[in-house]
């Protein structure tokens, strides 16, 4: 236990070292909130309660989405390439004889990141989202704890869809077209583009139910405090359910990988 | 002095093509690969217009404006800025390069940087966001009722070709800015694609200082706002006569040169990392 605590931590310390580059991105984070966030006051103008939120809510929606855009790693990224490397060149038979937990290493590494990238990428953009527009924000110390765990059940949803793309490199080596695949699905079917409850009938009643939504819609609507009482049980099992079927799913795929497929390498 | 300058013109454009005739070959070896990254990207930079088209079910007009207007706004500013991407998008490894030291090899070679900078890993791939906004392009031109006039039939291909070298310049100046902050990459996305993106939607949506920001100091709106509220013949928010869409040549070649002299002085301002 104490080792994945240092990995986390030494992934919290791997990204915080680029301050630029998190600047660059504070900066990039905030432009786009402010793009969208204009498009949506135009689209809830002419329909003031569209999909259950009002124009405060839906401006949330938007910032909430800028912030957890690099913490739960909407875009993909993260330690996936960096897997998907290693399996590709071979060095993976380096991190298989390692006495630890390959999903768990690589979980533990991701938990550090997404935690430096929800303070580091999350608090400004939300902040100035929040000077330039007027946001709808949690009025009870309550709801942040609640959206705090949603969060890190998000994170921990984000990883295990990103380790599920990123084994796929042991039998295609070249996972670059399924990342690019499971990047598309993740921003469209999160809520990042749109929220769910925008889309209509039968796309968005499946689409609230795939574990996409599951990253950035429940995470935004416990912040939004659309979940109450055993609302938000549901919304905590939902997430929770989620993580624990791809985490199992990366787990099976991991051994049949390691069981089955010859490393590359002389 | 212009020979010279002619010369050096023709030896860099020579330069481009044999670095892209390279990568093409190269991206050819993998044949499938290509497809299904052009496919990609093509799906990719359509979503997009997805998400417009999933508000337009909910509402009839936004900002005023009618779908088939937006996808008219949507295909010029993809098609510009796809063809932009498509020549100089590599611009944003600049950062990269003087990091890991591999600017140093460029610096040696006979050919003008520039070049070489651009050319780097051309990925014919990005003809997915160019095709992507043609079709939407040509999708709105059957669809809109436009009073064609001469003027009008000219502005579309006009406005392509200067919106092209607009979001080209912004390439360049944000490939040279990586100079003094290398790890800034990020910021022109902010630029490119969020430029792409803001002009994807009606003016009318945004606020005036918007405008006026991109109007004035970062004159994206002449990539496609201001000829586009031409052609539809719509008021410009902020006042301005219709036929300041004409400019949009004149601002794009006023970008290229700022932006090619913010090139020489980053270059200039070059320190190797001397690993």
């Amino acid at each position: 236990m104490r080792l994945y605590a240092a990995v986390t931590m030494s992934g919290f310390r791997r990204y915080a070292t680029y301050r630029v580059a998190t600047a660059a991105g504070i900066f990039t984070n905030t432009v786009f909130g402010c793009i969208v966030a204009y498009t949506y006051m135009a689209l809830w103008d002419q329909r003031p309660h569209l999909g259950g939120y009002d124009l405060s809510q839906a401006l949330t929606f938007v910032w909430i989405g800028q912030a957890l855009l690099a913490a739960v790693a909407l875009l993909g990224g993260g330690f996936q390439e960096e897997l998907q490397e290693r399996i590709r060149s071979g060095d993976i038979a380096v991190d298989l004889y390692r006495p630890v937990d390959l999903q768990l290493w690589w979980l533990a590494g991701d938990l550090g990141r997404a935690l430096f990238q929800l303070l580091g990428r999350g608090i400004a953009p939300m902040v100035l989202g929040s000077l330039v527009f007027e946001l709808t924000l949690p009025r009870s110390a309550l709801t942040w704890v609640w959206f705090l765990l949603s969060v890190a059940l998000a994170v921990c949803v984000g990883f295990a869809v990103r380790y599920l793309v990123a084994l796929s490199a042991f039998w295609l080596l070249d996972a670059s077209g399924i990342s690019m695949m499971s990047g598309l699905l993740c921003l469209f079917f999160s809520g990042m583009i749109l929220p769910l409850n925008v889309f209509p009938g039968e796309l968005g009643e499946v689409a609230r139910t795939l574990p996409w939504a599951a990253m950035l819609q429940v995470p935004a609507d416990v912040f939004l405090g659309e979940h109450r009482g055993l609302g938000l049980v549901r919304a905590f099992a939902f997430q929770a359910g989620w993580a624990a079927v791809l985490l199992a799913a990366g787990r099976v795929l991991q051994s049949v990988a390691t069981r089955k497929v010859v490393v590359q390498g002389g | 002095m212009a020979e010279s300058l002619r010369s050096r013109a023709y030896h860099g454009v020579r330069a481009y093509l044999l670095i892209v005739g390279m990568w093409v070959r190269s991206t050819m070896a993998y044949r499938t690969s290509f497809l299904i990254m052009t496919v990609g990207n093509f799906a990719a930079t359509g979503l997009d217009f997805v998400v417009i088209a999933l508000m337009f079910s909910h509402v009839g007009t936004l900002g005023g404006f009618t779908l088939p207007e937006v996808a008219f706004l949507y295909g010029t500013t993809s098609t510009a800025f796809g063809l932009a991407d498509l020549i100089l998008g590599s611009m944003d490894r600049v950062g990269r390069r003087v990091r890991d030291g591999t600017m140093d090899t460029l610096l040696v070679r006979p050919v003008p940087i520039l070049a070489q900078v651009a050319a780097d890993r051309f990925a014919l791939r990005r003809l997915g966001r160019i095709s992507q906004g043609l079709l939407l392009l040509v999708w709105s031109l059957v669809r809109l009722d436009i009073d064609w006039t001469v003027d009008r039939v000219l502005l579309v291909p006009v406005m392509l070709l200067s919106g092209g070298a607009i979001f080209g310049a912004v390439f360049v100046a944000g490939g040279a800015f990586q100079f003094w902050a290398n790890d800034a990459s990020e910021v022109q996305n902010s630029f490119t694609y969020g430029g792409n993106t803001l002009l994807q939607y009606p003016p009318t949506v945004f606020g005036r200082e918007v405008l006026r920001g991109v109007t004035f100091v970062i004159p994206l709106a002449f990539v496609n706002w201001l000829p586009a509220l031409h052609i539809l013949r719509r008021d410009n928010p902020l006042g301005l006569p219709g036929q300041v869409g004409f400019a949009a040549p004149l601002v794009a070649l006023g970008c290229c040169l700022l932006a090619g002299l913010l090139w020489r002085r980053g270059l200039r301002s070059y320190r190797s990392t001397g690993s």
